[in-house]
């Protein structure tokens, strides 16, 4: 990327800043406050940027493409941050668009865009970057070697890319450098670093990587940086030995300990960070107030990696569900609640079997789950005390099966078995569960997995995604 | 004493799909201290509390933060059938009756 930043430097002439600003939004769709925006504006940022998009939803947003985001909640922020782009005439970049960045939440976005701009009236130069991954050349980079297992990886094999609904990789900063030396007023991105938005800019022009990446770190989510997060924007000075972090917004603050205890928060390890083309290394940064609301934070180093790796992330389709939401009050039957429900089980597996036959005869074609809260529900297998007899429980029976209607189906054959299965304690006829709701079954439509936690090698950090320069207006 | 009578804040939250991340945090700079010099935090007993491998705990501790930290992977991915915590996020609770040992002749004010 060096040639990149050699050509950049040329196209703008003066290449020498002493300082880069910039906006970071919180999140597009959960609401930007533009009051905090237009104030932050006065202090001339060089750019605006925000990421649309989490895994932190869970694995369906990526699965069945559904933004996880109010079309109209994405629409206003968007529309904030385009206006206030347009009026200070600097970029704005969304990266994740969507949620997670498929081509089709990418163009959801996209569609939007287009709306605001029609009803703005203004022009725009657009860069669209997609991060979504064809499959079989997925397959391809999988039989080559260059697909490696992070951490705690699923087990992969060819089947489980040809299987997957959808796979993006996270792209670095390069793709987003390349468009921002294209001089496009807007980029919208498919799954992209959170930090890579802050970090793009800086980096192309040539502030140290180091800060330029930690302080994308700290501002990524938006006022969770801040003492007591709240409504408002983050702004960022970065000089070449420090940066500066400061909060807009109604009684909002930064201190050195919240600046410093933000990067703990969904993070494996607090000190070293990994991006594609390395690993920031914040274990020697320094915190020092400013003001009250402003911390300057310099010592953070960044170590280039080789090779070059990009993060993928897919999910596949898990099923169906079905589901029986009710509760169990009986003591008798709460003290031996384990094999009752064992019995259960296989009293609804018999029944599975004597009504459905073939339809349902394979291991894979359903799945019968108990989720019991008062017990375990909440921990599973990290929780400590389950021996314990509670005074009630609630209990979710999920079925997933291969179609919807084989998952209702079995739900239904359920309901008898759980409402009447007898305990040794009562004689005569009881019911054992209470139903909360009539018809005792919810459907739940399709569930998804995450079935990657892996890197890929590629031939260069541009060669997974693909960009796409337009017009609007 | 028990953590949660001195610490600000436990957490816990996905550190991605596939990690578990327990936060404890304080903003008393001088608690934060004495429960580090109590050494009553670290890798091994959280592995007992939690019954998992002592050499899958990552733990850290982040002085210019108050805070201390552990990391594992998670027991199912987020998502998965049987995983009841999507976000992970009510995992901590178990931290919070830890009992701190403070060093002989330190004392700590506890919290009303």
């Amino acid at each position: 990327m060096v040639e990149l930043r050699q050509c950049y430097e040329r196209q703008k002439g003066n290449s020498t800043m002493d300082e880069i600003r910039y906006i970071a939004g919180t999140l597009v769709g959960a609401g930007v406050d533009i009051g905090s925006l237009d104030e932050a504006l006065k202090e001339n940022p060089h750019f605006i940027a925000c990421d649309a998009g989490t895994t932190d939803a869970g694995p369906f947003s990526l699965g069945s493409g559904q933004p996880a985001f109010a079309r109209e909640a994405v629409k206003r922020d968007i529309a904030a941050f385009l206006d206030a782009g347009h009026r200070a005439g600097i970029p704005v970049l969304i990266g994740s668009a969507g949620t997670a960045g498929e081509d089709g939440q990418v163009d959801w976005t996209l569609d939007i865009v287009n709306e605001i701009v029609r009803e703005m009236g203004i022009k725009l130069r657009v860069a669209v970057i997609y991060a979504e991954q064809d499959k079989d050349a997925l397959v391809e980079v999988f039989r080559q070697g260059r697909l490696k297992p992070l951490d705690a990886a699923p087990h992969v094999d060819e089947d489980t890319i040809k299987g997957s609904a959808h796979i993006v990789g996270m792209m670095g900063a390069e793709p987003l450098q390349k468009a921002l030396a294209e001089e496009v007023d807007f980029i919208l991105a498919g799954r992209c670093s959170d930090s890579a938005l802050y970090a793009a800019l800086p980096i192309l022009h040539g502030f140290p990587e180091g800060l330029a990446w930690h302080a994308g770190k700290v501002v990524e989510c938006g006022t969770l940086a801040c003492e007591t997060a709240g409504k408002g924007i983050m702004f960022v000075h970065l000089r070449q030995d420090h940066f500066l972090v400061k909060p807009f917004g109604q009684g909002l603050r930064c201190t050195p300990q919240s600046v410093a205890a933000h990067s703990l928060y969904e993070n494996v390890d607090p000190f070293h960070f990994t991006e594609n083309s390395g690993i920031v290394d914040i274990t020697e940064a320094t915190y020092e107030a400013v003001d009250p609301i402003t911390v300057r934070v310099a010592n953070s180093h960044f170590q280039p990696v080789d090779p070059y790796t990009v993060k993928l992330e897919g999910a596949e389709l898990l099923g169906y569900q079905s589901v029986i939401i009710g509760g169990i009050r009986d003591p008798f039957l709460l003290r031996q609640l384990d094999r009752w429900l064992a019995h259960v089980r296989m009293y609804i597996e018999e029944t599975i079997a004597r009504v459905l036959g073939d339809q349902a005869a394979k291991e894979d074609d359903y799945h019968l789950m108990f989720h019991v809260y008062g017990r375990d529900g909440v921990m599973g297998s990290l929780e400590p005390n389950r021996a314990a007899v509670p005074k009630e429980v609630g209990i979710v029976l999920e079925v997933t099966a291969t179609t919807q209607q084989l998952a209702t189906t079995i739900a239904k054959l359920s309901r008898q078995p759980l409402l009447h299965y007898p305990i040794a304690e009562w004689h005569g006829a009881t019911t054992t569960f209470a139903c909360l709701y009539n018809p005792a079954y919810i459907e739940r439509g399709a569930v998804y997995r995450f079935n990657l936690h892996h890197v890929i090698i590629p031939h260069s950090p541009l060669e997974l995604f693909r960009t796409k320069y337009i017009r609007i207006g | 004493m028990k953590l949660a009578d001195i610490a600000t804040l436990i957490r816990s939250k996905n550190a991605g799909p596939f990690f578990l991340t327990f936060d404890i945090m304080f903003t008393d700079k001088e608690h934060y201290r004495l429960v580090k010099a109590s050494r009553s935090l670290n890798a091994h007993m959280f592995a007992a509390l939690y019954a998992c491998p002592v050499q899958t705990v990552r733990f850290f501790e982040c002085d210019n933060a108050f805070a201390f930290k552990f990391s594992i992977p998670r027991p199912l991915p987020q998502g998965e059938l049987g995983d009841g915590d999507l976000h992970g996020g009510q995992q901590f609770s178990p931290l919070m009756n830890v009992e701190i040992t403070l060093p002989e002749g330190e004392s700590i004010l506890q919290r009303c």
